[in-house]
């Protein structure tokens, strides 16, 4: 009895809070049928929207993924003083507001800012334009794959990795052969919440950008521009897009995780 | 550690110093303006009630999750993740959808503050959940029967047995769910309405405070939240090590 009251009352609170609300945004994204649908998806502005945000993630992902596969080399095997330090600072992005990023980096490449006269004298324009957009995306997906991998080094041992040495492997080798495939299915797992990140973020891109449509317009700013001008078909439109991919990352997520385990 | 410097530190040294420039008395007048504190109490208020649903709901859900056997457990096992993979755009239209003035089931809560909180839920629903189950996972079954077999009620063997060891691991999680939900934006911008005073919170005031070019308050509120973040992040530290030192005891 006590059972079946706990698992209607976990099932019913997720049915409320999280699957209800998702299933509608199909029912609401095919209102106005399917046309109008694809109307709205093969708008240029869109399209721009969605190119933006992919650029962006490409650019955003492959230096996490190298970041992050150095940072937690350095904070597991390498001890040295301030490694705590590091590991604390690593897991700022996860605490701070989206918008408090935003901020500090439209302080820092700003007009008024540390960095933004240098900038401007060299013709490169930070703010509002792709270089900010991308640096933000960067400071809040950034410890994702750290996090991952951090666990699985510390609980794979350094006796592999000593033994290659003993036997004569140098540095790259022992990490091209021993490490790196210990800890790939960790680092792969890290690119898809990392992934998953990019394309979702919304706070610290909606400060920076400037949000001008067809050029510094990414697919979640969009949505909310689709949705405050009334534009509700292409606002779930889009939205149907992006969870969409949420869900594609997911399933991967959920493959990957007993293979994870065997490793 | 350059790349972490230059993406992470040095933007935050950026914002703390902005804040100074403008002197220790404009700061604080500023960040107490009435509108500013409203916006600071309503964000703080909303994350304490979001800890406590979630560090109830989050423990049931990972004892269901763990304890429980039923078809189709690993599916909601997997779509717990979904606040993480999901855009806080996309969080806040699905809501807006089910929740919204067009609501199917004629529930309405748009533009009111019961929205900010659905929204909060929504977006820190796995944190609690996925700092529990591992300890659970963990959790050997003996002492609890132990416990039954010397004729200790259920709500007894959860309290002295199964709840001091998953304690940290709620805490925990509710701290992560905490910071989150006082720094969050995207699924609020919709659904809230954002008015002053009202559903204002305060990463939404800074948002309008920067587009309204006052940097000023902006700066003042954000330097705020940092404070709160950074104090979380130490009470996640100090919760951190007191779990290891359980373990190595």
């Amino acid at each position: 009895m006590r059972k079946y009251v706990l698992r209607f009352t976990a099932l019913g609170y997720l049915l409320l809070v999280l699957l209800g609300p998702l299933v509608m945004v199909f029912v609401r994204a095919f209102d106005k049928g399917g046309d109008a649908l694809w109307a709205t998806l093969t708008d240029p502005n869109t399209l721009h929207a969605f190119k933006l945000t992919l650029v962006i993630t490409l650019i955003a992902v492959p230096l996490n993924t190298v970041f992050g596969v150095v940072c937690a080399l350095a904070i597991v095997r390498r001890r040295f003083p301030g490694a705590g330090l590091v590991n604390a600072v690593v897991d700022l992005p996860l605490a701070i507001s989206p918008v408090v990023v935003g901020l500090s980096l439209f302080l820092l490449y700003g007009r008024t800012g540390w960095f933004g006269p240098w900038f401007e004298r060299h013709g490169t324009q930070i703010l509002f334009s792709l270089p900010s957009m991308v640096i933000a995306t960067i400071f809040v997906s950034l410890p994702f794959v750290a996090r991952e991998v951090v666990p699985t080094l510390r609980e794979i041992g350094d006796e592999q990795e000593q033994a290659a040495r003993t036997l004569g492997a140098n540095g790259r080798q022992t990490f091209w052969r021993i490490t790196l495939p210990s800890i790939r299915w960790a680092i792969i797992y890290g690119v898809v919440l990392t992934t998953a990140r990019c394309l979702g973020e919304y706070g610290a891109v909606a400060v920076v950008s400037g949000n001008i449509e067809g050029r510094t317009q990414t697919a979640t700013l969009r949505v909310q521009d689709a949705y405050e001008n009334f534009n509700q078909a292409g606002a779930y439109g889009i939205a149907l897009v992006l969870a969409a991919m949420s869900v594609l990352v997911l399933v991967t997520m959920t493959l990957l995780k007993p293979k994870e385990d065997a490793a | 550690m350059t790349y972490l410097s230059i993406v992470v530190v040095l933007p935050i040294a950026a914002l703390v110093w902005a804040s100074r420039e403008e002197g220790l008395g404009t700061f604080w007048s500023v960040a107490t303006s009435p509108e500013a504190l409203a916006a600071l109490k309503l964000s703080l208020g909303m994350a304490f009630a979001v800890s406590i649903v979630n560090a109830f709901f989050g423990t049931i859900t990972a004892w269901v999750l763990v304890r429980d056997d039923f078809r189709g457990k690993s599916v909601v096992n997997a779509v717990i993740d979904l606040p993480f993979a999901l855009p806080t755009i996309v969080a806040g239209l699905t809501l807006l959808a089910l929740y919204g003035p067009q609501s199917p089931v004629g529930i309405d809560v748009s533009l009111t503050r019961k929205a900010i909180l659905l929204a909060l839920l929504f977006v820190t629903l796995p944190f609690v959940v996925r700092t529990v189950q591992p300890v659970l996972l963990e959790l050997e079954l003996e002492a609890e029967e132990a416990g039954r077999a010397l004729g200790a009620s259920e709500f007894r063997v959860f309290r002295s047995i199964v709840l001091p060891n998953i304690l940290p691991g709620i805490l925990s999680g509710v701290a992560l769910a905490f910071a989150r939900a006082v720094g969050e934006i995207g699924a609020l911008v919709l659904i809230a309405g954002n008015r002053p005073f009202k559903t204002e919170v305060a990463s939404v005031f800074v948002f309008l405070h920067i587009q309204g070019g006052d940097q000023a308050g902006a700066s003042a509120v954000a330097v705020v939240m940092l404070s709160i973040s950074f104090a979380v992040l130490l009470l996640i530290g100090g919760l951190r090590f007191l779990a290891t030192r359980h373990e190595r005891a």
